[in-house]
């Protein structure tokens, strides 16, 4: 289960953009936040693993088929929002990250393990 | 190494600078140099399409629009003739005018003799004046060159009637131009009908319907008695054919008589030389187009292969060809030609193909005609019945495509032949062998394109004409590629998808259609209507930039912000360290010195690195997310505005300092271009868009390197459309010439705004024409035409977006929710993004590439 007080706080729900995402600074580390259309909230490393640069959060949210993804601005891979699989490259994934929103706010807590 | 070769070529005419292209693209002027002398004032120009010269000028039609070769090997000498050839010294000498241009020669008006090692003749052919009497007053004209044109438009100014003698191919072609003219019409032909060399007696009736219609008064089976007049030409007596001299004539009045009545070999400098010409003209060449002497060729239709020759572009072509052939070595030969013609003479469609008249030993005819609607064809067929030996089609010539392969390639006719020329023949297109030509100007077969489909990659008609050359000269069997890349993709089981992606089955154009039909406001209207999933990188954008388009409100809006590409999103480029780059818009070029005083202070007290663009402006690089907003309030508060360089809109307009300064200079340029930026400043397109204003004909702007690029004529503006640089550069291509402010801005209205509606997303302007069904006449079309009747239309959208324009960076500035994105970490706004390093380099800044995280090892 997650452990509530071990987590971050990101920020008011609503300020996460609707298909759309934002960068959060969790334990030193860049973590990229989004909120799908059905207002499911979902956390990513920031780090584009593809140019190194930590932009994630501001890729476009999407679907391919029935995956929820967000494509990198850099080079436009797409990742799984639930499991930071690249969904264009089987080798390539980020770390994927605990996330709840308690009380209309977001928290975020460490790495999971690699799918 | 071996001494490099000189190939001397006499003549520019189409064949001549086809041999010129051929020459580069095969490698030949790796061993040889290549010198050209035209005799006209031009380079060569596209004189089978010389009546549109009326409606477009001497430019559309040039085939070497910067008038010399992007080949430094190769050098073109216009308005130079060449008198007289030594076979024994291998010298050519040339006579120019004071008007030549060319460093070769040094002296206006000089006689100079150049030397060479290969002789290509490529002199063409002069039209024939049959010896009339009276045929030396004025108003007598020939009808070959822009020159010719050009007096009979003059001498068309004060004249009411005029009369061309001869009604073949030519003569209607310059009958064509008579009526564009405004003069009421005749065409006198000796023989009992039109186009006698092609059509029979029941096609020529039909051609004779079609073209009195058109107002054009037909007289066939008549002879020339004389021209009448006295120092201008009054009337042309004619009389019956088949009746006495002495028989009573009429006379039928004109000021203007074209002679279209054939063309002669223009062969005297051989002949002068001591070189055979055939019997009938033509210098005599073998198969590879040599003459007895081995250093000189002829081709075109100044050569007679074979004793025979060719008044038509495509074996003039494939003569070019086999001599850069033979000069490479190559096997290649000129065994004869395919004179089948395919023509669109007056708006009708007339075809002639094969053994158009049942020749052929036992050949049989079967023919359909519908007197009411015009339209007459045959085929000839073998005796069996089953193989095609040749047709003529007036009136639809829509199965010339299918039916001239199926001659040259002896295919098997279908039980039904007659079922070829039947109205809307029903059933699947007729198989075609793979070694059937299509293309008969370029020598393209089916084999070669369904190559260029299968394993060159080629995805649409205009890959296939590109990669082939099929399609390119003539044009008429572009119908037929089409049905070819079609046919070849359904047989794959492949639908040619023209969707955006996997949520839109939908092209852009349909997209955009679709939204201003239903007045689409928002993303999920449209997805939920119109496609499937929630959207990706690529149709969110794209319907980002549509719905900006249509309603021009501000991108960063609730509905559309999330559909923003980064760039558009944070206002600014992205760079490789997730970065953005600045660039404040600076119209035209123009700055002051003030101005580019804050530009610099604002890089230097952000610590970002400057580097001037190739569009005249500055970018200003290395700047943070967060400090986006208050780069931009001191830029804003100086008076700058967003430049765009985001977005797939307006760039640039480029310019040249014009006639202010220039002392070449015959517009203002400067003044032009910056009216022109800010009219079209943050139009959403399909692509970015880049402009050009150049104030005279040395076109420093690089206008024709734009998407629209404007030219200054002493008489006003040309307008070229559809140019780029990048990885396929492409020159901008006439559009219309000589216009006025408000007209040239008209037309740009409607060019940009139909391209904005009509382009595929990502499809610059030219590809874009490329694409379209009709190319750049169909863009001409709509925009100077105003055939669609949307000119008014187009006009006011842009008037909509002008009006509505606001500077994107000072509505943001104003905006507290649209400030909130610009912030690295949402909950700790002070730090920086650790990935961001810096080194310097030459006194800026220079990204430190951030680590990669090493692939297969999720961290």
């Amino acid at each position: 289960m997650i452990e509530l007080a071990a987590m971050t706080t990101v920020c008011a729900v609503e300020a996460v953009p609707l298909e759309g995402g934002v960068a959060a600074l969790v334990d030193g580390e860049a973590v990229a936040v989004f909120r799908t259309h059905a207002g499911e909230v979902f956390a990513l490393g920031n780090v584009d693993p593809f140019s190194g640069a930590s932009v994630l959060s501001r890729g476009i949210v999407g679907t391919r088929g029935d995956v929820p993804v967000v494509s990198s601005p850099m080079y436009k891979q797409a990742f799984d929002l639930r499991t930071g699989q690249c969904v264009d490259d089987p080798a390539v994934s980020v770390p994927s990250y605990d996330v709840a929103v308690v009380d209309g706010v977001v928290v975020v807590g460490s790495p999971r393990e690699a799918a | 190494m071996t001494k490099r070769q000189r190939i001397v070529v006499v003549g520019h005419g189409m064949v001549g600078h086809r041999f010129a292209q051929a020459a580069v693209e095969r490698g030949l002027t790796e061993t040889h140099d290549v010198v050209i002398f035209g005799e006209e004032p031009r380079a060569a120009y596209d004189r089978v399409g010389l009546t549109s010269w009326f409606g477009q000028g001497s430019e559309a039609l040039s085939l070497l629009p910067g008038g010399e070769y992007d080949d430094p090997r190769v050098r073109l000498v216009i308005d130079s003739v060449v008198t007289e050839i030594d076979r024994v010294a291998r010298t050519v000498t040339v006579v120019s005018p004071p008007s030549a241009v060319g460093d070769l020669l040094a002296h206006p008006g000089a006689v100079t003799v150049h030397d060479y090692d290969v002789l290509v003749l490529a002199t063409g052919a002069a039209p024939f004046v049959p010896p009339v009497e009276g045929r030396g007053r004025s108003g007598c004209f020939v009808y070959r060159t822009i020159e010719d044109l050009e007096a009979i438009q003059a001498a068309s100014a004060s004249a009411t009637s005029g009369i061309v003698i001869g009604g073949g191919l030519l003569g209607l072609e310059a009958a064509n131009a008579l009526v564009q003219l405004g003069l009421d019409t005749h065409v006198v032909e000796m023989a009992p009908r039109l186009m006698p060399v092609q059509l029979d007696g029941a096609a020529g009736s039909t051609l004779v319907r079609h073209v009195e219609k058109l107002g054009v008064s037909v007289h066939t089976g008549v002879l020339t008695e004389e021209i009448e007049g006295g120092d201008a030409v009054t009337g042309l007596r004619v009389r019956q054919a088949g009746t006495e001299e002495g028989a009573p004539t009429t006379t039928i009045e004109a000021q203007v008589v074209v002679f279209s009545a054939g063309i002669r070999p223009r062969d005297a400098l051989a002949r002068e030389c001591d070189l055979e010409t055939a019997p009938r003209g033509g210098v005599l060449v073998d198969e590879q187009c040599r003459t007895a002497d081995p250093h000189v060729f002829a081709i075109g239709e100044c050569a007679a292969p074979g004793g025979t020759m060719y008044g038509l572009v495509a074996p003039g072509y494939a003569m070019a060809e086999v001599v850069v052939d033979a000069l490479l070595d190559g096997p290649g030969t000129f065994t004869g030609a395919d004179m089948s013609t395919k023509l669109k003479l007056l708006g009708v469609d007339v075809a002639s193909f094969g053994d158009a008249f049942a020749t052929t030993e036992g050949a049989l005819e079967l023919t359909y005609a519908d007197a009411v609607s015009g339209v007459y064809k045959k085929l000839v067929v073998s005796e069996d019945g089953r193989r095609l030996l040749g047709g003529i089609l007036v009136g639809d010539a829509s199965a010339y495509g299918i039916l001239r392969p199926m001659v040259s390639s002896g295919l098997a006719l279908p039980d039904n032949p007659e079922q070829l020329i039947l109205p809307a023949s029903s059933g699947a297109p007729m198989g075609m062998p793979d070694e059937a030509q299509v293309c008969s100007c370029n020598d393209v077969t089916k084999a070669d394109i369904l190559h260029a489909v299968a394993e060159q990659g080629c995805e649409s008609v205009a890959d296939v004409k590109q990669c082939t050359r099929a399609g390119t000269t003539c044009g008429s069997c572009v119908p037929t590629v089409k049905n070819l890349v079609e046919e070849h993709f359904a047989s794959l089981g492949k639908v040619v998808d023209k969707g955006l992606c996997e949520h839109f089955r939908l092209t852009r154009q349909e997209l955009f259609d679709v939204v201003a039909v239903h007045g689409y406001r928002r993303f999920d209207d449209i997805v939920e209507a119109h496609g499937t999933g929630r959207g990706c990188d690529i149709c969110k954008p794209a319907i980002a930039s549509i719905l900006a388009s249509q309603t021009s409100t501000h991108i960063l809006e609730p509905a559309t912000a999330e559909l923003q590409d980064t760039n558009d999103k944070y206002l600014g480029n992205i760079q490789r360290n997730g970065t953005y780059s600045v660039v404040p818009r600076i119209p035209g070029g123009e700055i002051t010195p003030d101005k580019l005083i804050v530009i610099g202070e604002v890089a230097r007290d952000y610590g970002l690195y400057t580097k001037i663009t190739g569009g005249q402006r500055i970018d200003l690089f290395g700047a943070r997310i967060d400090q986006l907003p208050a780069i931009w309030r001191r830029l804003v508060d100086a008076g700058f505005e967003s430049g765009h360089a985001y977005g797939k809109s307006l760039r640039t307009v480029k310019s040249c300092v014009g006639s202010t300064w220039c002392r070449y200079g015959v517009q203002d340029s400067v003044g032009l271009a910056i009216a022109l930026e800010l009219r079209y400043r943050g139009l959403r397109s399909p692509h970015k868009l880049k402009g050009g204003v150049s104030g005279c004909a040395r076109e420093c702007a690089e206008a024709r390197g734009k998407d629209f690029g404007v030219i200054a004529t002493e008489k006003g503006w040309n307008l070229y459309v559809g140019g780029n640089g990048g990885a396929n550069p492409a020159h901008a291509r006439l559009l219309a010439g000589d216009l006025d402010t408000a007209t040239l801005v008209a037309y740009l209205d409607r060019f940009l705004m139909y391209y904005v509606r009509t382009a595929d997303r990502l499809q610059r302007t030219s590809t874009w024409i490329e694409h379209l069904e009709g190319g750049l006449d169909r863009v001409r079309e709509v925009v100077v035409d105003d055939s669609l009747g949307l000119g008014a239309e187009l006009e006011a959208e842009m008037a909509r977006h002008v009006g509505s324009y606001e500077d994107e960076w000072r509505a943001t500035l104003e905006d507290p929710s649209k400030l909130e994105r610009f912030v690295t970490f949402v909950n700790a706004p002070g730090t920086p993004d650790p990935t961001i390093e810096f080194t310097t380099e030459r006194g800026q800044i220079q990204p430190i590439a951030p680590a990669l995280i090493p692939v297969g090892a999720p961290a």
